[in-house]
């Protein structure tokens, strides 16, 4: 106590602004009373459901009335018996193993990840050419801006529902294009048939079947979240690209680089942090994607995840399980599996682009 | 410059004419993509049954009796009477402002509770000393990580099992003989109350308040502040863009949330616009002309905010990137 007393001569020890001076440095027991709002709510609504949804992923019955699986004679007879006592613990994950054993599952995994290939990768590209052109100096910048994230803020039941309607097959916009284009007109958001099965059978060339590619309706799904989230990742891009030093560019010309070089030895490289945000952002949200399917098919009046599956994605495989047929359940243990999935991923994203990301 | 060749420069000026054109020209197209749906939806709403399904481009004549018509068909058929003796009975009466009273009220709501409980947990743990600070931070980055998905159904089985307070009361008290306990399903609670606190935004309040230098702490110090009274009268002043992109992000979320107010919500009278749009899209049936005039309608209110503080949307969305 006394050297340090010694250490700051201007404050007298013993005066009143030392003292509250000390008292904030001292340990802040009332920042538990700070905390306890956010931390109640947090807790409650959020990470108790987390360890709740394992439970509830081992339930059978619909929610006011749950059956713990593992009690279920039925679903322990499923087990061999050459797991004797263990039998008993496996069968409380019954709900997982019916999930992973129904073709419906899997097929709504393979619509999610066609999806999540169909949408990710041509947003974030256009999205950083489109940035890329708005940092040249443009004019009207601004205006341009407003523009291109205009979708992102209206409301995705709202927007699907003009673009239904912009895929309306008797008289919608897209086919208006299409005999524009000279190019046959399609059923659209009603259409369960394969991208590239469509071109083919125009062509006349058989395509194989695993060559389909993603239904015609997945793909009018796909074209509207594009449409949606190009302007957020514009924004994004933009204010990664003003992020960069000028000087570096100046630099880079006064040793002769040309605009291609340009791009691919500064802008690329000091970008990558804000592409591996964008990328993480972007895989997580059309894991998830739910609204817009919803109200598309909707508008088509066929029912969630029509026409015949092509556009059930995990989420609505999930909210189906869960709202039609009150499996909750069922429907907890396939939101365990997608985000097990979306978790895989992260980590993978984190573990290969992050290091990278973060050296840049 | 006098020694340069005059040709150079004119090829030079034409050269760079011919890029900004051609980035315009690449840029306008693509402006005209993000528009077309929007002016798509405004003739659309404007133009008779047939005309919709079937003729040309514009219509023949301008139908602005389908927006009223729309608020019927969504109010199920029923007139909006207005009552001079009783004017809050019209939020009971007409289904849209109903829908809209509702959006507003828990967007209200979210974004005060996020900015109240978030800025008191963000000044915690960016200025108070206190065991475990670290370690809780992390537990609640880690959250980030988990899908909204997952939180879903128990969330959802939760909201089934909570006793609303005011049922609580009632009953304990005898308020009312015939008093139930009722759980949060088609409730208030249930839209507003588990989300008036997000991570995100403790992070993003976090991320401010310790740039906040430490010399203003020692001069408050001297001043002889509480820590209440230097949050409020310092920090938050000096924090106002983060205040501002988190409201308005919570605000935005609030509004377009579907598939919870759809869980937890059975009667029209509880619904937020997004569910009592959806529950039009079924309503209007092939009316075309009603459903572009109903979407119309819900999205005037968000598009005008935003061209109001697009600057602030704009920049909140970027800064946010940037820190993530």
């Amino acid at each position: 106590m006394a050297d340090t007393a010694q250490t700051v001569p201007p404050v007298q020890p013993n005066s009143p602004a030392r003292a509250r001076a000390k008292s904030w440095r001292r340990t802040d027991w009332f920042a538990y009373i700070y905390l306890a709002p956010a931390l109640i709510i947090l807790t409650i609504f959020h990470i108790i459901p987390v360890i709740y949804a394992l439970w509830i992923s081992m339930q059978f019955g619909t929610v006011r009335n749950f059956r713990l699986a593992c009690a279920d004679a039925d679903a322990i007879a499923k087990i061999p018996e050459a797991f004797g006592i263990l039998r008993n613990f496996l069968a409380c994950f019954d709900n997982y193993n019916r999930a992973l054993n129904a073709p419906e599952f899997w097929d709504a995994m393979k619509t999610t990840l066609f999806y999540v290939l169909g949408t990710v990768p041509p947003t974030i590209f256009l999205g950083i050419v489109v940035a890329y052109l708005l940092f040249q100096k443009i004019r009207g910048r601004g205006v341009y801006r407003t523009i291109y994230f205009m979708p992102h803020v209206i409301s995705t039941v709202a927007s699907a529902i003009v673009w239904a309607w912009v895929f309306d097959p008797r008289n919608g916009l897209a086919n208006h294009f299409m005999q524009f284009i000279g190019l046959p007109v399609q059923q659209w958001l009603v259409e369960p048939d394969g991208v590239f099965k469509l071109m083919g059978e125009s062509l006349k060339i058989e395509v194989p079947e695993w060559a389909e590619g993603p239904s015609l309706a997945l793909v009018s799904i796909m074209i509207f979240s594009f449409w949606q989230s190009l302007g957020f990742d514009v924004i994004i891009f933009l204010a990664g690209l003003t992020n960069i030093n000028a000087e570096l560019y100046e630099a880079g010309r006064i040793d002769g680089a040309n605009g291609a070089q340009l791009f691919r030895h500064i802008t690329l490289p000091l970008l990558a942090p804000t592409l591996f945000f964008v990328l993480v952002i972007s895989v997580i949200g059309s894991f998830q994607a739910f609204n817009h399917i919803f109200a598309m098919n909707r508008m088509v009046a066929q029912p969630l995840g029509g026409p015949i599956g092509a556009t059930r994605t995990v989420s609505v495989l999930m909210f189906n399980t869960l709202y039609a047929q009150q499996r909750a359940g069922y429907a907890t243990a396939i939101a365990v599996l997608l985000s097990l999935v979306i978790l895989a991923l992260t980590l993978i994203q984190f573990k290969y682009l992050g290091r990278r990301g973060e050296g840049a | 410059m006098a020694t340069q060749n005059p040709w150079r420069i004119n090829r030079d000026r034409a050269r760079s004419w011919l890029v900004s054109g051609g980035i315009h020209a690449i840029l306008i197209a693509g402006a005209v993509f993000m528009l077309f749906p929007f002016l798509w939806m405004i003739l659309g709403s404007l133009k008779t049954y047939n005309e919709a399904t079937t003729a040309g481009f514009f219509p023949r004549e301008w139908h602005f009796e389908n927006y009223p018509e729309a608020i019927v068909v969504m109010n199920f058929s029923k007139q909006c009477a207005y009552d001079a003796g009783n004017p809050l009975d019209i939020f009971d009466k007409c289904l849209l402002l109903r829908y809209f009273a509702n959006t507003i009220f828990i967007g209200m709501v979210a974004v005060l509770g996020v900015l109240t409980t978030g800025v008191l947990a963000a000044y915690a743990f960016a200025r108070l000393n206190f065991p475990g600070r670290d370690l809780v931070f992390i537990i609640l980055l880690a959250t980030l990580m988990i899908p909204g998905e997952l939180t879903l159904i128990p969330n959802f089985v939760l909201m089934v099992q909570f006793p609303t307070p005011e049922s609580v009361i009632a009953t304990a008290f005898k308020l009312d003989p015939d008093a139930q306990i009722k759980n949060w399903i088609d409730t208030y609670w249930a839209l507003t109350i588990p989300w008036i606190a997000t991570v995100f935004s403790i992070f993003l309040f976090r991320q401010f308040f310790k740039t906040i230098p430490n010399e203003l702490f020692d001069a408050a110090v001297m001043d002889g502040a509480t820590h209440l009274r230097f949050l409020w009268s310092v920090v938050l002043p000096l924090s106002k863009p983060a205040l501002i992109t988190s409201a308005l992000l919570t605000f935005l979320g609030s509004w377009n949330a579907l598939i919870w107010p759809l869980l937890v919500t059975n009667s029209p009278q509880m619904r937020p616009i997004q569910v009592g749009l959806a529950q039009f899209i079924t309503e209007a049936g092939t009316q075309v002309q009603l459903l572009m005039a109903g979407a119309t309608m819900t999205i005037i209110p968000i598009m005008i905010m935003y061209l109001i503080l697009q600057k602030w949307f704009v920049e909140g969305i970027a800064s946010v990137g940037i820190r993530g």
